[in-house]
This record gives structure tokens, sequence and C-alpha cells, in this order.
């Protein structure tokens, strides 16, 4: 690695501004930045854009939309990135309260993707006195964009040549280039992707945070929806922020020390009960391997099965022996879930830099079930090899892990071999080909760059190139609207298959968890019941993302008592806790109405927007079935005691003497059905037109009725869009 | 070395002159809100005494800016200017001996000065020493097997 100075960094334009102190958790204003004009500007926030968008990804959805037009597509100068952090984001005394939210016109979905990510940006890019951070247009050179919210300056760098690309070494650098001095280190967070993302639309955007005692960048991700493929697109190599000076209370709380009590409260409930609950302290999500293993529901060979014999191979006691313990890994200050762990000095065997020690960032439960199990990986090494690669290329485990293993479906299928794919053999299990994968990916190779496109292009592309069946491509390339479904099976719960793809961007699971809910506690029995769920379930996980809070210390630690509490599922104390942190920062009050209510209006904002960009129908909010139930018929006697059983109570038919085809097209038939009751269930739940329109009315009920909103929605009920 | 007060509980009269002296020293007000060192009743005449150890060392660990680090005499300090008033520390302390007050932005704790130790009627505040532990040496210890390898 190059050494570089901040002289070899050629400055080619440069904005003052007032640093502006927040007030009751706003700045009020928001900062312009175009990447191909290089300006920078500041904008107001008004009192009524506070009141209907509130902060984090509804500032984020306003600002896109009123830049962007019905035609743009994600690689239009106009289209932006926007990270925006929400009033709550920056405390330091509530865990989780570090979030950013970014969202962009996605080049996989073509409609708004909104993505929470950790790390110290954007709560540093607060403290200079902004609510929100637009990127537009595109830049002729590579450019790296500084923001010191100290000196209340914006900087337009050109790129020097010999600077690294790919995350680890490139935010390392650029750490080191804009800290002051050795000890203005932890000051510094990097935005950026690698050389994955210049390639593959499924990249990330990492965002970084120094460790002090790793003495290195770490980095957490705004993983889906293809962002890092916007930042390249617009040649940004990274964006910086500067901010010195972190302590308590810079939101101007109006209530600090309800503050403190709040975060302590639940500082406290951690440090006594995580060890006895989730363990985030030690394994972080990854806890969730043996138990979704256990549970059926860890994806397996893409989905097709839930466990496996190997399972405990990759279970969490694995992964807490590797990652380092014992430090306080939370993506932001103040968080004591601390579940943002690492394992150290980890050799690398594959790729580029093959034999050297890295850091690796995770795996979280996503990217250890992603490219495991459903990769057939039982091998940490393998697992490791391809989170590392994956991040420092700026890649979607997620997105990769899903696509990797439709890929090795296909070769199984047949469909793909070795000449189709520039020789690697994608066998199950076959980590090193995976990894290989990846790395023609970030060199650019035409396999690589092929897989990097997603399922949804591929599957259209085997049917096409190599003659695969449309009806088994389409069952099994795991994805709705473009985006890569996340990594739980969902063909057993109903609800879930809901909570995955009547979303607004995409089969995440950050909407709606409701596996355990609807599957094994049977607590959501009738469609009216699971409509329900799939409305409050995601309005209430929506509004973590206006505020600038992560979502895992609601539910990822408990108190001790909650069970005994009416709805434990809402994890009560914490939902009152969220109304006083919100009333102690902004001086505002707040209940569940009022919580929901703040969601809503976000929530079918981002849907007329889908709509705007010529989406948002309710034929884009079907699943592939392999989501939905079993695609084969050896995938059908995996669980056969199950789906005879459900045949003959459920379904009303009596499945002896019927052969395994039979049995498969009647689940089907039924399940189908289901999910078409469940949309109309749930779309009148949520005021909207059987199409999956939000009506007139809806939007006004709950303050949404903008005239720009309104115009959309009438049009499209007009059938004129 | 780890540089700590000692508590004799046994000796303690209850006088509260140590809870004074402390909060005077370092906040110049008489408030046992403000003391680094607390005296809690406990019953038939005995008082129970809570101030750090200074050898448990939850708080050097779990401090996420590093805020807090120990000093050539073993006592853990915090450092103002890098705290970021998270309350971790006050969180992860065993024995409730790093404190805050409601509104104020840094936590405190006691690090034996030994100005207690002067007022105390009844010898029951002493500045003593004692070796470092298992205990002590874990946050060093985790963060440096974690450290990048300055050598590739």
């Amino acid at each position: 690695m190059k050494a570089f100075n901040k002289s070899d960094f050629k400055l080619v334009a440069e904005f003052k501004f007032e640093p502006k102190p927040i007030h009751r958790g706003y700045a009020m204003r928001t900062l312009y930045v175009n990447v191909g004009d290089k300006v920078a500007k500041e904008k107001p926030v008004s009192e009524d854009t506070k009141k209907r968008f509130t902060g984090g990804k509804g500032f984020g959805l306003r600002l896109l939309w009123d830049a962007t037009k019905p035609s743009t597509r994600w690689n239009d100068p106009e289209n932006e990135i926007v990270i925006g952090m929400g009033p709550i984001a920056g405390n330091t005394n509530y865990p989780g309260s570090g979030k950013s939210l970014v969202v962009s016109l996605s080049p996989m979905t073509d409609v708004p993707i909104d993505s929470n990510v950790g790390g110290y940006f954007g709560p540093y890019l607060k403290f200079g006195g902004w609510d929100a951070l637009e990127l537009q247009g595109k830049s002729e050179r590579e450019t790296i964009v500084f923001i010191d919210s100290n000196e209340g300056l914006v900087q337009f760098y050109e790129e020097p040549a010999g600077l690294d690309q790919d995350t680890h070494l490139l935010a390392e650098e650029l750490t080191h280039v804009f800290a002051k001095d050795a000890k203005d280190l932890q000051a510094v967070s990097v935005v950026s992707a690698g050389r994955g993302a210049d390639h593959a639309p499924m990249s990330v955007l990492n965002f970084s945070l120094y460790d002090k005692r790793r003495q290195g960048v770490r980095v957490k991700q705004a993983g889906r929806g293809g962002i890092g493929h916007v930042l390249r697109d617009k040649k940004i190599r990274a964006v910086v922020c500067r901010f010195s000076g972190v302590k308590q209370n810079l939101n101007d709380a109006a209530d600090p020390a309800a503050v403190q009590r709040l975060g302590l409260k639940l500082h406290r409930e951690i440090v006594v009960n995580d060890d006895k609950q989730c363990k985030m302290r030690s394994t972080g999500t990854a806890h969730l391997m043996e138990v979704m293993n256990d549970y059926d529901l860890l994806p397996t060979k893409n989905h097709k099965y839930g466990q496996d014999p190997r399972g405990p191979e990759v279970a969490s006691w694995v992964w807490e022996k590797l990652f380092s313990q014992n430090l306080p890994d939370g993506c932001w200050y103040g968080c004591t879930l601390a579940c943002a762990h690492a394992v150290d000095h980890f050799l690398l065997e594959t790729g580029p830099y093959k034999g050297t020690k890295v850091c690796v960032d995770g795996p979280e439960y996503e990217t250890a079930a992603g490219v495991g199990p459903n990769l057939y990986v039982y091998d940490p090494q393998g697992i490791l090899e391809l989170n590392f690669y994956c991040d420092t290329y700026g890649i979607d485990t997620i997105s990769f892990g899903t696509m990797c293993s439709f890929l090795m479906e296909c070769w199984e299928l047949g469909i793909l071999n070795k000449e189709r794919t520039d020789g690697i053999e994608l066998t199950w299990g076959n980590w090193q080909a995976a990894c290989q994968v990846l790395h023609d990916m970030a060199d650019g190779k035409p396999f690589g760059v092929l897989a990097g496109k997603g399922v949804k292009f591929l599957a259209d592309y085997f049917v096409k190139e190599y003659g695969a069946d449309p009806k088994v491509m389409k069952d099994i390339a795991l994805h709705g609207k473009g985006l890569e479904q996340s990594e739980y099976i969902s063909k057993e719960s109903l609800a879930q298959q809901g909570g995955y793809y009547m979303t607004n961007k995409g089969p995440q699971h950050d909407e709606a968890w409701l596996i355990f809910m609807d599957m094994v506690n049977n607590r959501i029995p009738t469609f009216e019941n699971k409509a329900e769920a799939l409305h409050y379930f995601p309005m209430f996980r929506t509004w973590f993302g206006l505020q600038g809070l992560c979502k895992l210390p609601w539910n990822d630690i408990e108190p001790a008592d909650n069970s005994k509490w009416a709805e434990p599922n809402k994890v009560p104390e914490h939902v009152q806790n969220y109304y006083e942190l919100y009333t102690a920062i902004t001086g505002e009050p707040l209940d569940w109405d009022s919580l929901i209510r703040q969601s809503e209006r976000v929530y079918n904002f981002q849907r007329v927007f889908n709509i705007r960009q010529g989406h948002g129908h309710r034929v884009e909010d079907w699943p592939p079935y392999r989501a939905m139930g079993p695609v084969f018929e050896d995938e059908y006697l995996a669980r056969e005691e199950r789906y005879d059983k459900q045949m003959k109570e459920k379904i009303g038919v009596d499945p002896a003497g019927k052969s395994t085809a039979e049995k498969v097209k009647i689940t089907r038939e039924y399940r189908l059905k289901q999910y078409d009751s469940l949309l109309d269930a749930v779309f009148k739940r949520r005021g909207w037109t059987p199409d999956g329109c939000p009506t007139p009315e809806h939007l006004k009920a709950i303050g949404m009725d903008l005239p720009e909103v309104l115009e959309v929605v009438n049009a499209r009920m007009a059938g004129k869009a | 070395m780890i540089k700590y007060l000692k508590l004799h509980e046994d000796r303690c009269v209850g006088c509260g002159n140590c809870v004074a002296t402390c909060s005077r020293t370092y906040f110049k007000k008489e408030d046992p809100a403000h003391a680094r060192i607390q005296v809690f009743p406990a019953g038939s005449g005995k008082f129970h005494l809570v101030a750090c150890d200074q050898e448990c060392r939850k708080c050097v660990a779990e401090c996420p800016v590093q805020a807090i680090t120990v000093t050539a005499q073993g006592v853990v300090m915090i450092n103002k200017n890098l705290c970021v008033g998270c309350l971790a520390c006050v969180a992860v302390c065993p024995t409730g001996a790093m404190r805050y007050y409601p509104g104020e932005p840094v936590p405190f704790k006691c690090i034996a000065c030994g100005e207690c130790v002067k007022t105390c009627p009844a010898n029951a505040l002493e500045i003593a020493e004692k070796e470092d532990s298992p205990m002590s040496r874990l946050p060093f210890e985790a963060a440096a097997a974690a450290a990048k390898e300055t050598l590739k």
C-alpha cells in the first residue's frame, strides 16, 4: 500500500459553511452536493417537511422525489444518493442510535431503495449541522468529496494516481489522509464502495468507523439495492466526513437527563440479560444460525431446504470462538448491544490479497447464512473469505449469496456448465468457486459481470441463451422487484411471504419478521390477523429509519419480565422507551398512534414514489414460488409429512394414493390462492386499492395528501399511469 | 501495581466526612450525589462503603473511545475531553462506583487521591497498593489481541 499525503490530492473546488448546532435533534437544513458541477449549497428544511417526513428515510425520500423525474433511471445524473440521519441519530446514550438511512433510485429495482447503516459518517455529518446529504450529478474524473463538520468545509478532490480502490485499503488510506494527526483518526469516517461496485449492480456503500483498539478501519454496509453502483456511476471514489469533539447531548435534547436515564436503563438491561438471551455481545446476529437450522428456516441450497445435519458446523459457538471477545464492538458510541463483531488476523486463501492477514467485519447472520448453508458451505474459512471479499469489493453479501445459490442450483439442473461459467465449477459447497465469481466481478471479467446483474436478469438470460425452462427459472430466482430475498425460509409462513414481498423496496427482512409469530406460535391465524401484523410491524419498523435508530435493541434484548405484558411481541417497555426518548430529544409528545402515523406517511409516500416511477402494481408484490412452497418433487418429499398433513387438514384433500407430482400441484394451487387472499386483506388494511395504490382518502387521513402525491395517485387510479 | 482506596467497612462510623470532602474537592459543593465515595447505612450501626477498587476495569474495556485509561500508578481515570457521555461504564460497573449526575455530561469515580482519608475520624479509609490480576489485565490483552500487527 502506497502512503499518500493530502498534498497528493488535487483540490478542485471548495465551499465554506457556518457549522450549525443541532437544536432538539434537528439542524433544519440539508447539504446539497453536485459532483458534476462541483457545487455545494445548503437547503432549508421547512416545518411542514419536518412534520410530514420526520427525518432520516423520510427526508431522504422527499429530497430524492424532488431531485428526480418519473423518467429518471438509476444512472441518470439527476439520480441521487441521499444520506439522512433523523432526530435521534447521534445521541450517545441510547443503544443503537447511530444509524443513517440511504436512499437512491436502485439499479436493481428501478424504484427507491432504502438502506439502514451504522458507522460514524451519519452522526459526524449531522454534527456539522445537516439533517441529510444529497449527492447528485456525475463527475468526469474520479472524485473525493470531503466534508469537515468542524471547519464548515466541503471540498472536492481529484483522486491521485495509484490510490487503492478496494474498501479495506481505500478507507484506511483516506482516514489517515484526512485526519489532522494520529489522535484524530477516530474523527474521520469514509463512505466508499470497491471494484466490484464498478461492475455489479448488487453493490453496497461501506461506512467506516475507526477502531482505536484494532488500530484500523472497520466498515458497516448500506447493503441492499445497489447504491454502491450508483456511487461508482457518479465517479465518486469516496465521501469523507470529519468531526472531532463528540460529546453527550450534541443533539441539544429538550431533556438531556431523561436521555441519560433511558439509555442507562437499557445499558443495564443489556449487561444483565444479554448473556441469557441473544448473546449479541459475544456472537452478534450469528446467534441465529442454530435457531434457524433447528426450526427448518435456515436457507439451504437456494432456499430449497431449511436445515441440514451439518448446521452445527457453522453454529453460533463456532463464531463466538472466532470473534475477538471483550471488545466494545458497537457501530456507534454507546451501543452496548455491541453486535458488530469481527474476526481478526484472518489469513486469506484466495484472490488479490491471498496470504495477507485481515480483519473481517462479521459475519452477521445474513452473511453467514447467505454465503454459508445456502451455498451448502459449512466451512467457516469459506464464509469468512466470501464475507471479506464482498465487503472490500463493495458487494452485498445477501444478494451475492442468493444469486450464487441460484447459480449453483442452475449448475445442478444442468443449465450451467464450465463452458458457460468461464471454467468455474459451481457445485454445492464449492466456496472457492463462489470466491472466483466474486473476483471476476471485481476484475470485470464476463461471467463475474453477468452474475453481478442479479437473479432477475440471470433467470431471463438463461431462458434466452441456454433454453432453460422459463417456469423453473421464474420459480427459483428468488427476488422481488429485482432485489434478491434475504436469508430466511419464508415458504411455510404465509405472513412472512407478505412480510418479504408486500414491501416497497423488495424482499428485505427489515419490514416484518413474522415467522415465529405465524408459523411457530400460530398467533395470527386469520387473513385479518396477518393483515393487521403486516400493517403495524412494517409501520413500527419503518419508524427506526425515520429516527436514525437500529432495530436490534428493540427486540434482540428484552426486559426480563417481557412475557408478562400484553402483546410481548411488541416489547411494550421498549416501545415506551422510544416514546420517551423521542420526547426527551425533540420536546414533542409521542404515543403509539402518532408513532405509527409518522411511519404511515413516509411508507405511503414511498409507495406512491414507486407508482410515480411506473411501478407499485399488485403483480409486483408476488413472490417467486420457491418463497411460497415446494417447487420440485424432492423438495416436497423433504417435508412430506408436514405437507401431507396440511393437505388433509387445511386444503381438505386426502393425499393418500396421490402421486408426488399431483400433491405438489395441489399444494401450489392452494398456496397461490392463499397469497392472493392475503394481498386483498393487507392492501385493504393499508388503505390501498386492490392494485396496491394508496387511495386519496387514505392519504388525506394520514396527512400525506400533498398535491404532487395526489396527482400521481389520481393518474394511476384513472388508468393513466 | 494498583493504587486504590481500601475500605474498612467495619470501622466506619457513618459521619459522612469522606462524602463531604470528596464532593467539595471535585464539585465545590457538599452533595452526596456528587461524591466519588458512597456511604450506605447497613443497619445495626454498620455501614456499606462504595468506591472504585481500580482492579476490575470493566469500564476500561467498555469505553468506545478509550477515554477511560489506567495511570502508571494503576488508577483508572476518565479523560473528560474524550468522553462521549454514553454511560456504558456506569452500566457495567459491578459495584456502582462509577457514577453520574443527571444532566451532567461526564461520569465520575474515585481516583484514589486520598483526600477523604485525611478527614476520616475512624481510620476506615486507606490508600493501599495491590498486585495486577488477570482481571485488571483483560482489557489490555483483549485490545492487543485484536490490534493490527505492526509488521505484515
